[in-house]
């Protein structure tokens, strides 16, 4: 009896008490945590426990549920540090929980500004860790540090002004001893950026311009003085390379989103992804999705890195499947254009020149009668999180097939802190689907799609009678974790999509899936509704 | 508090209202009310808004105990200061206790300087070695990054002099004994019907099943220990001040 004792004693002893960055740096050598939005820097969603296999994962069921008291899509991904999980109740309540019941440890409540108005659901998709620090940006576009053990703040920055249309949604991203966010707003002619500030301080540290000012590289890309208004927002968070030191960011769409009469050009960085020095800030290449868009297609995703077999060689790629219904492979070292293949029906452009630019087709832009495009305004995907599995070596993405817009475009003058769209998009098909059967088949669904990324191509295909805002989450017991709008959570097989168990949870998932364990035991994660639900095996 | 004291305190402060007589009790109930929703901008003291000394009596639009509970509960429309939903009795009570704070001296120190009372603070006291103030120093005691903003000169003064003299219930230390023999003490931050969840003494985050334990139960002495003859009159006046100052996370 006092052998076990003593094993139990040294793993805990050996348990650091702060989360270095060395420990979120090297986040993979302990899955029973989750210390990022995305797992780890590489942002693959992949965890490597592999207690619930797809032998036994019909054996899931129900350890707790936590209804949050917000009526709000909750969009949260937890953090978990040592059977602790942070979350997010919306707007801004921090909570930390016991990761194994689900009891509340404290709640820390944060009142963002009467003026805060975010485009798109007053949400948040959850926080940074650093040390025993929690970091997390409100939509009233502030970021605040909050004692992980007491939920004390301890600092409260104003990142920008809230009444201009600024506010931050998603999960800061800590690369050393800097907090890095992005802002939200681009649909209120905001002039997005990134910014990095020091963790202890709160001071800023350095900011990178979405949106370059006269006088930086990229500002003759935008005529008539649309920069000024010209939109850029981050959405999501961001992945950091060690090797390169490059943390990458996805741009949002310029402003006004429908009509690109008062910003001839290209409009960088929207749109893009860029690579910025951790430490400084400065941008070390970009490659813009969409140049000079007018779908709204954004390119709010989460850069996915990968090490891999490319065309016979090893290869540092960064995997992206963009709302614009293409999916790419770059160069993360250098940002190269290595690969482009449309994953769901794509109409707006017909091939890439040999720099990757994409071609377009004559017309398929927003007219004042209004353009069919496809993918339509939600895009092939959106902000939801992919996955990609080093053990299958595929890709997955949450899509939205067969599904287009009709893009109408209008006159539209900047006011502070006013919707600054320009037009319209319709959507061909309802998009809150009632409970009658005038659904036809082939209209606008959702799925799962799992690419090979070497070729682009399709391996297989788990289809949803509904749309999908859900994540996927995938682990080395080739198991893969998704829902969608119909409430529905379910596992997979990742290397054939065969279903291995759903769970129907009332409420439609926003939210990507996590997995982590406490005490040997593993858990999954998802929000559907307004509820926190946790799975593990039956015992 | 003993009752010979609670007895002194009523017999001293003779508070009563035109229709009611207040126990120490009620004012002890005026007391958490007015924290809980009069502090942020009257502070604890009743005096932060610009000529308006509250404890004192000195009011723009008030002379009579009735004319506050008036406002208490109605507001004065086109201010800042709002309408609650408090009856009769609780804004009575918030009346008498702030009489009591006004009867009562501010404290016996000598006026302080923050940045002396600082260094008091992380040198001299030694606080940081069980107080933390925004994320510095140690969780073991309460957190003081806000302390200014709700407790008065006068209470603080008193804490540091004779800390078992009022602990506050959310600043009790809490001592659980697993049935294996386990002891565990720190910090109760919640507890329901079947778990207790503590802030331990080392910072970690423990939750018990109440079935695993054999005793759950606070202590009833502070583990801090008293100021008194360790401090100069000055020193302690300067750490008054400084943990005066300490009103919250500010925003930049």
């Amino acid at each position: 009896m006092k052998r076990p004792a003593f094993l139990l004693l040294l793993i805990a002893g050996s348990l650091p008490a702060q989360v270095t960055f060395d420990r979120i740096l090297n986040a993979a050598k302990e899955p029973q945590n989750w210390l990022t939005y995305s797992g780890a820097f590489g942002s693959q969603r992949h965890s490597s426990l592999s207690q619930i296999t797809p032998a036994n994962a019909k054996n899931l069921e129900l350890q707790w549920q936590y209804q949050v008291r917000s009526l709000e899509k909750f969009e949260a991904t937890p953090l978990v540090v040592d059977g602790i999980m942070y979350t997010v109740q919306p707007p801004n309540d921090v909570m930390a929980m016991d990761a194994a019941t689900g009891r509340i440890f404290w709640i820390y409540s944060y009142s963002p500004a009467s003026d805060a108005r975010p485009c798109c659901g007053r949400v948040n998709r959850g926080l940074a860790i650093l040390g025993d620090t929690l970091f997390m940006g409100t939509i009233d576009a502030h970021l605040v540090a909050i004692d992980a053990k007491s939920g004390r703040p301890i600092w409260n920055r104003e990142v920008a002004k809230a009444a201009s249309g600024y506010a931050l949604t998603h999960a800061p991203l800590v690369v050393k001893d800097k907090v890095i966010v992005g802002t939200a707003g681009g649909e209120y002619g905001i002039r997005g950026f990134i910014a990095a500030f020091d963790s202890k301080t709160g001071n800023e540290a350095w900011r990178f311009h979405n949106i370059p000012e006269p006088g930086e590289p990229g500002h003759d890309t935008w005529k008539n003085d649309g920069w000024m208004h010209g939109g850029g927002s981050v959405w999501v968070t961001g992945s950091y390379d060690t090797d390169t030191n490059l943390t990458y960011w996805g741009i949002g769409n310029p402003g006004p989103d429908w009509n690109g009469d008062p910003r001839p050009g290209d409009n960088l960085y929207t749109d893009s992804v860029v690579a910025l020095d951790a430490d400084t800030g400065k941008l070390k290449w970009y490659y813009q999705f969409s140049p000079h868009d007018e779908f709204d297609y954004d390119s709010v995703q989460i850069p996915v890195l990968a090490d891999m077999q490319w065309k016979g060689r090893p290869r540092k790629v960064m995997l992206w499947a963009n709302r614009n219904g293409l999916f790419y492979v770059l160069d993360r070292t250098t940002g190269e254009f290595l690969q482009g293949k449309p994953f769901v029906e794509v109409n707006w452009m017909n091939g890439f020149d040999e720099k990757g630019r994409p071609m377009r087709v004559s017309g398929k832009v927003p007219s004042r009668d209004g353009t069919l495009i496809f993918p339509g305004n939600q895009g092939g995907t959106n902000w939801y999180s992919p996955s990609y599995s080093p053990r299958t070596g595929l890709f997955y993405i949450p899509t939205w097939g067969d599904y287009s817009s009709i893009y109408t475009k209008n006159d539209v003058e900047y006011e502070e802190g006013k919707n600054y769209g320009g037009g319209r998009p319709r959507a061909t098909a309802p998009l809150a689907r009632p409970p009658l059967n005038m659904h036809k088949e082939g209209e606008q669904f959702g799925a799962i799609r799992a690419l090979d990324p070497n070729t682009g191509e399709r391996k297989w295909e788990f289809k949803m009678a509904d749309v999908t805002d859900a994540g996927i989450l995938t682990t080395d017991s080739n198991l893969l974790f998704s829902g969608g709008r119909e409430g529905f959570f379910y596992a997979l097989d990742a290397r054939s999509g065969d279903l291995l168990w759903k769970a129907t949870l009332g409420g439609p998932i926003q939210s990507g899936p996590i997995t982590y364990s406490v005490n040997g035991k593993q858990f999954v994660s998802v929000n559907a509704g307004s509820s926190l639900f946790v799975f593990a095996l039956r015992q | 508090m003993g009752v010979s004291r609670v007895l002194a305190f009523v017999l001293t402060a003779g508070l009563a209202l035109a229709q009611h007589t207040y126990t120490a009790g009620d004012i002890e109930d005026g007391g958490l009310l007015f924290r809980s929703t009069c502090v942020g901008c009257h502070g604890p003291d009743g005096n932060l808004v610009p000529g308006i000394d509250l404890a004192h009596m000195k009011l723009k639009r008030a002379s009579t105990d009735d004319q506050m509970v008036a406002i208490i509960r109605n507001g004065v429309p086109g201010t800042a200061m709002p309408p609650s939903n408090v009856t009769e009795f609780q804004a009575g009570t918030i009346v008498a206790y702030l009489h009591s704070i006004g009867n009562t001296t501010g404290g016996t120190a000598t006026a302080g300087d923050v940045t002396r009372g600082k260094a008091v603070f992380e040198g001299k006291g030694g606080c940081m070695s069980c107080h933390r103030i925004r994320g510095q120093g140690s969780r073991s005691g309460p957190d003081l990054s806000d302390v200014g903003a709700y407790r008065r000169g006068s209470e603080i003064e008193k804490s540091i002099l004779d800390p078992d003299a009022e602990i506050l219930p959310q600043n009790r230390t809490v001592r659980v004994v697993a049935k294996d023999g386990t002891v565990t003490t720190g910090r109760l931050m919640n507890e329901d019907t079947f778990n207790v969840m503590i802030l331990d003494s080392k910072d970690r985050l423990v939750a018990f099943p109440r079935a695993n334990l054999r005793e759950f139960a606070f202590t009833d002495k502070s583990p801090m220990p008293s100021y008194k003859g360790k401090l100069s009159a000055q020193e302690l006046g300067d750490l008054v001040a400084y943990l005066n100052s300490q009103k919250g996370v500010e925003v930049k």
